[in-house]
């Protein structure tokens, strides 16, 4: 039976600042001046006006010795080597493909630099350049690492090992590249029952956990059988517990993204999403993670 | 199974915000959040000469803006495809009788009438465009006040319109009758019920039913480039008449509530 919730706007109401953190974050606004001492370089969202240096973007002050930048808190993803990420094709080329990773230019995959089924390692020829559209055709997802920077800021991935491919079903969820912290490892099995990437660019993808490694395929092989209803609730209630901690702007972490579902099991899924809830239950994760902290 | 990404089963709606009254020189505006779509309706009485073919009534004119913040596809006049197609299934569905007392919105036949413009704003899009401006145009007129006019007669025979003193005396329009409009969209052998965008994306087909408030239907659109099997229009039809009969029961009840707030209701605006 259907329910349709219909509700008179409440005014939010700003949320309480956190303790002590806020102090060590020196938070500007476009326009904003950082400081009027003409001794330091200027750095990326930052510019020089009238003998003051003025932020140019919404975001942190980062000061490293004399050089002075902004990073802002809403921004397209800007590569580094090693970073993992989460992209979708959208060109197949002549030896490479171009990957659609919420930078400012399509990154690069280059066929080189992608495994080959069966884990072998050769030189590619013609044929392999003509049967690229088999391995990885428009609208895949992959997972893949940053391999180089190219000068213009665009990104070369590449796919060489046998954690990183296509990605097979599950679901995506985009958020800002700058909620997602840097860890050691982006590939967490959580303990809910399903396993999450957390992709440097933003895209952060859940899928069910697979029962066996399956290490021989190399990632080519999709598995499109149903998933059983209770691993698809479970997915839902994640990708619903990421989005509310988007929403009250908490870094995405395996730790925090445990918290936030623990916090929210007594939550119908559906009910995740409407504002108090999702109010609730970020209070809560946020609480749980301080003490945690000491 | 009955269970989407986001948690809903096929016949949830999204959480639903309505507030009306909020553009205040307009003679009634409403605004409709559900999930990410934003729509803003605002209607405006104004005094003209009946179509010829209705002497004794007035009518309503509608007008579609898709705003450029919307999505980066309304830039320029991208919008202007999509806008024209919700204004035609507008004039469409109040087309049929009854939907709105036309004949209260005579003044003078043949030479005064009340002309309704509702304009309709999209803010921002965010899947399920004409259920929202449904319940938003739904909102906006019931929200709407007219104001009360007097027909003065001269010995002469030319006739005066005054205006009443008071500007809390105005009539009401009455939309029990106004249907709101249920998108039921068909993935892969199910239908489902307010589709964000990526389900939108994924969905070929997609029916459009006009159904009041004591679950009848008024009108039908089917949209989209895939095929619909009879029956499982069939279906849809029945969804669609028992989702619609509870949406206007549930927005009944909120704009009555927010009526009966009145001046006490704290209003949240924009800037909220």
């Amino acid at each position: 039976m259907a329910a349709i919730e219909v509700r008179l706007p409440v005014a939010r109401k700003l949320a309480g600042q956190s303790q002590a953190r806020g102090s060590d974050k020196h938070l500007v606004a476009p326009g904003d001046t950082i400081t009027t001492d003409t001794g330091y370089m200027r750095g990326h969202g930052t510019y020089m006006g009238d003998e003051k240096l003025i932020a140019s973007v919404a975001g942190a002050v980062e000061r490293v010795n004399k050089l002075i930048c902004v990073k802002a808190l809403k921004t397209r993803y800007n590569g580094e080597v090693g970073d993992i990420v989460v992209g979708r094709i959208t060109e197949v080329q002549q030896k490479r493909w171009k990957v659609e990773t919420n930078a400012r230019l399509d990154s690069v995959l280059l066929l080189s630099s992608m495994n080959l089924p069966g884990g072998e390692l050769r030189r590619r020829s013609a044929e392999d350049e003509l049967a690229m559209r088999d391995y990885l055709q428009e609208g895949d997802l992959i997972s893949a690492e940053v391999q180089a920077v190219f000068s213009d800021g665009a990104v070369s991935l590449h796919t060489r090992s046998l954690k990183y491919g296509k990605l097979g079903q599950g679901v995506l969820v985009q958020v800002s590249p700058s909620l997602v912290k840097r860890q050691k490892t982006h590939f967490h099995d959580l303990p809910c029952g399903a396993s999450v990437i957390l992709g440097n660019n933003g895209f952060i993808w859940i899928y069910p956990t697979p029962e066996q490694k399956d290490e021989e395929a190399g990632g080519f092989v999709t598995n499109l059988e149903p998933v059983p209803l209770h691993d698809r609730e479970v997915i839902s209630r994640l990708r619903n517990c990421i989005l509310a901690l988007v929403a009250q702007k908490l870094m995405l972490y395996d730790t925090s993204i445990v918290y936030c579902y623990e916090a929210s099991l007594p939550h119908q899924i559906k009910d995740i999403l409407k504002p108090e809830v999702m109010q609730e239950i970020v209070l809560e994760t946020r609480q749980r993670l301080l003490e945690l902290e000491g | 199974e009955d269970l989407r990404v986001d948690g809903r089963g096929c016949e949830d709606y999204r959480c639903i915000e309505v507030e009306t009254d909020v553009v205040s020189n307009t003679s009634g505006s409403a605004r409709v959040k559900l999930g990410h779509t934003d729509i803003l309706v605002g209607v405006k009485a104004e005094m003209g000469t009946p179509k010829l073919e209705n002497p004794n009534e007035g009518y309503l004119e509608f007008f579609v803006d898709c705003s450029a913040n919307a999505t980066p596809e309304f830039e320029g006049r991208g919008g202007e495809e999509l806008g024209t197609e919700i204004v035609n299934t507008l004039y469409r569905i109040f087309s049929t009788e009854n939907t709105i007392d036309v004949k209260s919105l005579c003044i003078n036949p043949r030479e005064h009438c009340w002309i309704l413009y509702v304009d309709v704003l999209l803010l921002e899009c965010g899947g399920n465009l004409f259920d929202a401006i449904s319940i938003a145009v739904k909102a906006a007129l019931f929200n709407t006040r007219i104001p009360k006019v007097r027909v003065l007669e001269d010995e002469e025979g030319s006739k005066e319109i005054e205006l009443s003193d008071d500007p809390y005396d105005c009539i009401r329009l009455n939309v029990d009758n106004v249907p709101c409009i249920i998108t039921l969209s068909k993935i892969g052998c199910r239908h489902v019920v307010d589709a964000t965008l990526q389900e939108e994306a994924c969905s070929l087909a997609s029916l459009l039913l006009a159904v009041t408030n004591r679950g009848f239907l008024t009108c039908m659109k089917k949209m989209g480039n895939g095929s619909l099997d009879p029956e499982s229009i069939f279906e849809m039809m029945e969804t669609g008449k028992r989702v619609g009969k509870t949406l206007h029961t549930s927005l009944q009840k909120i704009l009555d509530k927010e009526e009966s707030l009145g001046t006490t209701r704290q209003k949240v605006g924009f800037l909220g």
